[in-house]
């Protein structure tokens, strides 16, 4: 059985991974998660009275607006994925769409690898045996990754 | 300062914080019966009680209004029951201050009480994949700390913060606590205290990071008009409650959301956090500078420079400043969260907008025992519900 993404229509998966958004075909204005009931809905914009979206493709990189971690397990709904647990980094992107998005930080990465700015790539990896999820994975420059 | 839509406090009482494992009931009674107590009036003059609802506590918690009015017996009394998670103790004091000004209540009760679960909270059991407050757990496994980290972290990497700036705050808000007999955590806290304790979420320690708590806050308000016809001469009044939701585009990263709307090219005004203050200060007809003290949200240490700022106490970036030179502690310029906080009480959400009112209305009358603000004349409360829910109140003497 191959794993599936986490929720159905938030990202795609393949060697180029993007979040998909709904952009308001009134307004222009683009959100991520999707619009519920996309391609009907409801635009949030207060000056829009839009109710028909299309699904668009996000930036697939952006900057770090901020970061962290979870050094405890977090509770239910949480499935840790390992036996004992393993704190996982966080880290808010800011698109170049203007919307800021949560997410884990591709494995492998901490809070050491990151910073206020920087710039991080959409990836798609494991969040369990059967669900696919969307992280965010530091870019390394051409060189960088020897000096380290 | 307009004086056309204050009115007048007149009795506030609580319960101490801790984790009593007791009903929620009892406290809210026991807080109610205090600011009657304090106000000198009669349970059966009430003739509104406004009930701040708790939602970990059945179906007695979500008509809280009824629950506080059956337990201290049957008035006739109008009830309202308000919600608006961290925010809650403001809207139900707004619901209040609303029918007293239309001429439709002249003596309020406004109650909010907790019994609280141990450890993070977390999402109500169950599989939710349309909603956000679930899926930022199962699929990020996104706490509560971890926001409040994320807002710390941000303080160091653009205004040069540092943790043991956080763990001041703490030693600061551990000290003001000391004397306060509704503090649940009355102990001096050191930076090494704050640094020695595990990391939850990095930049955070467990000793920056608040923790919930039980307990009941109660406020009895009135018309200014019945405050002077019961004898009250030196009154307390509110003179701003704002309750403001965000204005879209929502462009801060706001707990439980897992991202924000599209800044569309711009930077509003406001963010939504300043924009609960500047409500609070135009409503009141004040601005930062005519503010002698402040109960400011501490979920985190770090978020209390947030408030700071966020209020206009200081520039942005400025409040680990403020906080070096001791003007945030008591005897400084503008001194921060003299109660102890969230940092000496934790959380106990229903209440916890509402303590922050009996904190100031004590302060302003000078009956702040062992953690007095001098010459206090003028007050504000700031915190933020889930979901956009503003909470400022402006008091003064």
């Amino acid at each position: 059985m191959s794993a599936s993404p986490a929720v159905e229509g938030w990202f795609t998966t393949g060697p180029e991974p993007t979040l998909l958004g709904s952009r308001c075909t009134t307004c222009t204005t683009v959100y991520f998660p999707p619009v519920r009931g996309e391609p009907a809905g409801f635009c949030r914009h207060p000056a829009c009275d839009g109710g028909e979206f299309e699904t668009t493709e996000l930036s697939r990189r952006g900057t770090v607006w901020s970061y962290t971690d979870a050094q405890y397990q977090p509770p239910p709904p949480y499935v840790a994925r390992t036996e004992p647990y393993r704190p996982f980094a966080l880290a808010a992107v800011e698109l170049p769409e203007g919307i800021t998005v949560l997410g884990q930080v591709a494995d492998g990465y901490g809070v050491r690898d990151l910073r206020v700015g920087a710039e991080v790539e959409l990836v798609v990896e494991p969040l369990d045996e059967q669900l696919l999820v969307w992280r965010w994975k530091p870019v390394t420059e051409l060189g960088e990754e020897a000096d380290q | 300062m307009s004086a056309s839509h204050d009115i007048a406090v007149l009795g506030v009482g609580m319960h101490p914080w801790g984790k009593w494992g007791r009903p929620f009931t009892e406290y809210g009674v026991i807080a109610a019966r205090a600011a009657l107590d304090d106000a000198g009036i009669d349970w059966r003059d009430v003739d509104l009680v406004v009930g701040g609802e708790t939602v970990r506590n059945g179906y007695a918690g979500y008509v809280a209004g009824a629950t506080f009015a059956q337990a201290l017996g049957w008035n006739g009394a109008r009830v309202a029951t308000s919600y608006a998670a961290c925010a809650t103790g403001a809207q139900a004091l707004d619901t209040a201050r609303a029918r007293i000004l239309a001429g439709l209540a002249e003596v309020a009760l406004v109650v909010g009480a907790d019994t609280t679960p141990k450890g993070f909270l977390a999402p109500n059991a169950g599989e939710r994949w349309d909603d956000p407050d679930w899926l930022r757990f199962r699929l990020l496994g996104m706490t509560n700390p971890a926001y409040f980290a994320l807002y710390a972290r941000r303080r160091m990497d653009l205004y040069g913060a540092t943790p043991e700036d956080f763990a001041q705050v703490k030693v600061k808000n551990a000290r003001h606590g000391l004397a306060n007999p509704n503090a649940r955590y009355r102990k001096e806290v050191t930076v090494e205290d704050v640094l020695g304790s595990a990391v939850v979420s990095d930049p955070l320690h467990l000793l920056d990071i608040c923790a919930t708590s039980d307990g009941a806050a109660a406020v009895v308000v009135s018309s200014t008009e019945y405050a002077r016809k019961i004898g009250l001469d030196r009154l307390v009044r509110v003179n701003a409650v704002s309750t403001v939701t965000p204005t879209f585009p929502n462009t801060v990263l706001d707990m439980p959301n897992i991202s924000t709307d599209s800044r569309q090219g711009h930077r509003p005004e406001r963010t939504f956090k300043e924009s609960i203050a500047h409500a609070a200060y135009e409503e009141a007809g004040i601005g930062p500078v005519d503010v002698g003290l402040a109960e400011v949200y501490d979920l985190s240490t770090a978020l209390e420079l947030d408030w700071m700022e966020d209020l206009g106490l200081c520039e942005r970036g400025q409040a680990e400043s403020l906080l070096r030179a001791g003007e945030t502690t008591l005897g400084g310029r503008i001194p921060v969260n003299p109660s102890g906080g969230l940092a000496c009480f934790g959380e106990a959400v229903p209440a916890q907008a509402l303590a922050q009112v009996c904190e100031v209305t004590w302060q302003l009358r000078g009956h702040a025992t062992g953690r007095q603000v001098e010459d206090a004349r003028v007050g504000i409360t700031a915190n933020q519900g889930l979901f956009g829910h503003g909470s400022a109140v402006v008091l003064s003497t």
